[in-house]
């Protein structure tokens, strides 16, 4: 019952902020969006972990009601957690509220339609993460795509509406491809619903029959690649990434949180879910041309971030690089791989979060983001910039902070594999990209932020105000906190990663 | 012949109240009542601005309609315990006459409610109201007719108002040419569908659609060529009402011509009605022709007038400037996916029934996104901004709460699966699958991916263009429009957890009719 108050009330709430005059928009959405963090907070309290939802483990929080049949497959509103999604949703309410509270500064305009839509977003977001039915699933997975199109579009920069377009363009492209990648195999299984684990149990059965003549291991093999396909580029990997940086330097700050934090997790999520859970023997099959592409997203999308004079740019490609660890580490089919890239779900989205928001903060201030514009702005931000240089730290994996268990884990995962022939080279390969992050974010942080300070204005720069660094403070130490006891969410994490490896062909 | 019966569900006895058997057709009754009333209202107090009293009483008439037809859908008149036929069998009152007539009253309210701010300060709102009345009361007796007879009257009862209609504004040149180039192209269509009706005759020897598949069960051998060119002639008549290729070209200019209540009127509940009796006269009188020997494939002729008219709407609209027009290339498009309903029909075949009600639940939804995104444009011409995608730009900063509106129907016509649009075209689209005919299925799924393009570009410039100087005419809030516009998207958010029950009921009904 929890899940769907939760996601009612986010519902309820959104389009209550669209109401409120644009004056009290924001404080009224920042305190309607503390109940989802009290929610989320209870289930994890709450939380037993007993395994994976799809391969038969105990689904925590689940509540399933027949919604309609469509040409003999039942749907359902089928909703419930695991140790893989739990975090997520946690870390979903979390960084909503934080963006909310960033937004306070820059959205000076048409505010409640601004909150209204953040608060929606993350109601479908919470679904995304919660569903265990495709439909219902894939309702959610495509209305996040609605208010992301109209917040860069509306609240974006100068090339807002390219960038709008070309979002929308490309995700809904390649959320029809997965569709249909998905249906035909549902249909060649002939599944009495669309529940994920139910279909999930008969793959692994092998019940999967011909369809239209194409053969099982056929069709297994065209919806693996419609499925990668689909979400490589809500991940995104190279070479399906270039939405991305515009995206990001055209979106305002809140929203720029927001799709490095959590859209970009739907994409290694799905993956995770649908191509590695369902489909593990294809999965082995391209093991290397998927190392490949997580490869060059590592050292390619580091690279680019080096050749970037904008701040936003610079951390946009970065998830780039980023991410491709975390496809690296699902490939890797390993405890520690798999359950590393999950974990770095999380850590990623509070660290890139924390960036974007620096960043932002810094914007707020000066009305400039190219790195030679600036510099010095220690002297002036104090506190802002020494938070960034934190974040900046936990982004290149120093110890004891988040961003190092997660890649860690995934390097020593991917080291191990037994799945991914040449392993050891992939690993060392992507552990280069690391030498790349640490030379763009030092240099970048060296020129902006040290030095004598110097920038042309015409007023006086002064320290960041309470509201925009609360939001950092609180994200640093969630990321010091992780990453001192990673176990608070690798316990579950491993709990629900191991039967997905006892039910693959990789080990 | 079971006369109609109420079951009162609370009661844990069933209580059965048994109405008189005429009473089937009381929603037909009670639409012409209306229309008479507001006649008799104009006429003894002639000369009165009495535009709220029409408008009220016009919306009471068609709601007590949409209400008396929704309580014998729920209690199963006409469907438990078969059909009611009435006047020698040329009436007929079952599950789909009842859906279709749900469909027709709930677009006529929502058109009436938004024709109160249209018409403010208009002589002539008594003959408004009274036309839209008569023209939502042929589409009803279209929905009930089991004669060929009764499907040509009450199609052209349907008709001739709807010509009047789109000519309301005498002054305006667009509203009567449009109105003369649709009622020279209904007048041939017209003559075309009465033609093929007597050939038709000349085969069977009847008129009444049960004998006329009787007649055909008896086989064509020798007059297959006259049964299939008088089946042709019918199906060009059905092209014409729904808007299909190649009859469909009356259309964008009637639309366009048009007041935009008018439009969404003939856009959403006209063709419904087409479809109506398109349904019931094929599924009931013209299946034995699919494996008579020799076999008159009509199914064929409507698969490719369904791609034809996917096609050919889709990227009409993607190419226009003007936003009603668009609109109008959107609902031809619309009229090719609801074709899917006839065209992946097979002798005897297990997923006719699946198929059929897809589309019908399909034209429910499409009955209110697009009435909505038709409204939507008679609210911006109420304001006089102007009619292309630039003049729109902007407008959410005027008008957030329409904008919101015209946003839901654009992407629910799109068919993005946040609301009700992508549970109904699924449901098309799965069902000609399952038929076999995955060729449609896949050719819906690319044309609706196209359909985004355009249908974007509205919200765009609602949402994301910035205005442009024209808006400062917007000095008021026509409230009746505001209400349907509102009414319309809140039913097509709700029709995504409450599609079940309008695909649950349109299967029933289409089933019937093949069992």
């Amino acid at each position: 019952m929890i899940i769907e108050a939760l996601i009612a009330f986010t519902f309820a709430a959104a389009l209550f902020t669209f109401a409120v005059p644009n004056k009290y928009a924001g404080k009224t959405a920042f305190a309607l969006s503390l109940v989802p963090i009290a929610g989320s907070l209870y289930m994890w309290s709450a939380f037993e972990s007993g395994g994976n939802a799809l391969t038969g483990g105990e689904i925590a929080f689940e509540t399933v009601i027949p919604w309609l049949e469509i040409a003999g497959i039942q749907v359902q509103w089928f909703v419930g957690v695991d140790g893989i999604s739990l975090p997520l949703v946690v870390l979903t309410t979390f960084l909503a509220t934080l963006s909310i509270v960033s937004a306070w500064t820059p959205i000076d305009d048409r505010q409640s339609q601004f909150y209204g839509l953040m608060l929606f977003m993350e109601a479908n977001l919470l679904g995304v993460f919660t569903a265990l039915d495709f439909f219902l699933w894939f309702i959610f997975w495509e209305a996040v795509l609605v208010p992301m199109y109209f917040l860069i579009g509306v609240w974006g920069g100068p090339r807002r509406k390219y960038a709008a377009i070309k979002f929308f363009v490309y995700t809904n492209i390649a959320s029809l491809a997965m569709f249909i990648g998905f249906m035909a195999l549902v249909f060649g299984l002939g599944p009495s619903t669309f529940g994920l684990p139910e279909i999930t149990q008969a793959l692994a059965n092998d019940q999967l029959g011909a369809w239209f003549g194409l053969a099982p291991e056929t069709l297994k093999l065209i919806a693996f690649l419609a499925l990668f396909v689909g979400f490589a580029v809500k991940v995104p990997v190279v070479p399906v990434h270039t939405w991305l940086p515009d995206a990001h330097v055209e979106a305002p700050t809140p929203v720029s949180i927001m799709l490095a934090g959590v859209l970009l997790k739907m994409g290694t999520y799905a993956l995770l879910r649908f191509n590695f859970t369902m489909l593990p023997d294809q999965a082995s099959l391209l093991a290397i041309p998927i190392a490949i592409v997580a490869v060059v997203s590592v050292i390619y999308g580091a690279m680019l971030a080096l050749a970037q004079t904008d701040l936003k740019r610079i951390v946009a490609y970065s998830s780039v690089s980023s991410m491709g660890y975390v496809i690296l580490g699902l490939i890797a089919f390993t405890e520690f791989g798999v359950g590393g890239a999950t974990f770095q779900m999380v850590a990623h989205g509070l660290i890139s979060g924390l960036m974007f928001m620096s960043v932002g903060v810094i914007y707020n201030a000066t009305h400039t983001r190219i790195v030679s514009d600036m510099s010095g702005m220690a002297d002036r931000m104090p506190v802002a910039v020494g938070i960034l240089v934190a974040g900046a730290f936990a982004y290149m994996g120093l110890p004891l902070m988040a961003g190092f268990a997660g890649e860690f884990f995934i390097f020593a995962g991917s080291f191990d594999s037994t799945l991914l022939p040449y392993a050891p080279i992939f690993t060392a390969l992507a552990m280069f990209g690391i030498v790349i992050v640490a030379g763009y974010l030092l240099l970048a942080m060296q020129r902006t932020l040290f030095g004598p300070f110097r920038l042309e204005t015409d007023y006086e720069i002064t320290p960041a105000p309470m509201h925009e660094i609360a939001p950092m403070a609180v994200l640093l130490l969630a990321i010091i906190a992780l990453g001192v006891a990673p176990e608070v969410f690798l316990e579950m994490i491993f709990d629900a990663v191991g039967p997905i490896l006892d039910n693959g062909g990789g080990l | 012949m079971s006369a109609v019966s109420v079951t009162n569900a609370v009661a844990a006895a069933p209580l059965q109240i048994v109405l008189p058997e005429w009473t089937a057709i009381a929603p037909v009754l009670i639409l012409a009542l209306t229309g008479l009333l507001l006649l008799t209202i104009d006429a003894i107090w002639p000369g009165r601005n009495g535009n709220t009293t029409f408008a009220i009483v016009s919306a009471l008439g068609s709601l007590t309609a949409l209400a008396v037809t929704v309580w014998y859908l729920v209690s199963g008149t006409g469907q438990v315990g078969g059909s009611i036929t009435l006047f020698s069998e040329a009436i007929v009152v079952d599950g789909m006459a009842l859906f279709f007539t749900a469909i027709f009253t709930s677009v006529a309210a929502l058109v009436v409610v938004a024709s109160h701010d249209y018409l403010a300060g208009h002589e002539n709102a008594a003959s408004y109201y009274s036309l839209l009345m008569f023209a939502t009361l042929g589409m009803a007796l279209m929905a009930v007719s089991n004669s060929l007879a009764t499907v040509f009257v009450s199609l052209e009862m349907a008709s001739l108002p709807s010509y009047a209609l789109v000519g309301f504004l005498k002054k305006n040149r667009g509203s009567v040419e449009s109105s003369l180039k649709y009622f020279l192209i209904g007048a041939l269509s017209s003559a075309v569908f009465a033609f093929g009706i007597s050939l038709v005759y000349a085969v069977t020897g009847s008129l009444l659609l049960s004998e006329v598949a009787a007649g055909f069960d008896d086989g064509v051998a020798g007059f297959a060529g006259v049964a299939g060119i008088g089946v042709l002639m019918i199906a060009g008549g059905f092209a014409y009402k729904t808007a299909s290729v190649p009859f469909h070209f009356w259309a964008p200019e009637a639309y366009e011509g048009a007041p935009a209540p008018i439009s969404a009127f003939l856009s959403s509940a006209s063709k419904a009605a087409g479809f109506v009796v398109a349904f019931r006269v094929f599924s009931t009188s013209f299946m034995p022709l699919l494996d008579a020997t020799p076999a008159i494939d009509w199914a064929l002729a409507f698969a490719v007038l369904a791609v034809v008219t996917m096609v050919l709407g889709n990227f009409a609209a993607a190419t226009q400037e003007n936003v009603k027009r668009m609109l109008a290339y959107s609902s031809i498009g619309h009229a090719g996916y609801a074709l899917i309903g006839l065209a992946a029909l097979t002798a005897g075949g297990p997923h006719n029934g699946d198929v059929m009600g897809a589309a019908m639940a399909h034209l429910l939804i499409y009955g209110f996104m697009n009435t909505g995104a038709f409204l939507f444009i008679a609210m911006v011409e109420y304001w006089g901004v102007g009619r292309t995608f630039e003049d729109y730009a902007g407008l959410s900063t005027k008008a957030p709460f329409a904008s919101l509106a015209m946003a839901v129907f654009m992407f629910s016509l799109a068919g993005l699966p946040v609301f009700g649009g992508f549970f109904s075209k699924y449901a098309l689209f799965a069902s000609a699958v399952s038929a076999g005919f995955w060729w449609l299925a896949a050719v819906g799924a690319i044309t609706s991916a196209l359909s985004l393009y355009y249908y974007s570009r509205v919200v765009k410039a609602l949402w994301i263009e910035q205005p442009n100087g024209n808006l400062d005419v917007i000095d008021s809030k026509p409230t009746g429009l505001y209400a349907a516009v509102i009414f319309a998207a809140v039913a097509t958010v709700l029709l995504l957890p409450g599609f079940p029950i309008a695909l649950e009921t349109a299967e029933a009904a289409a089933s019937a009719l093949f069992a």
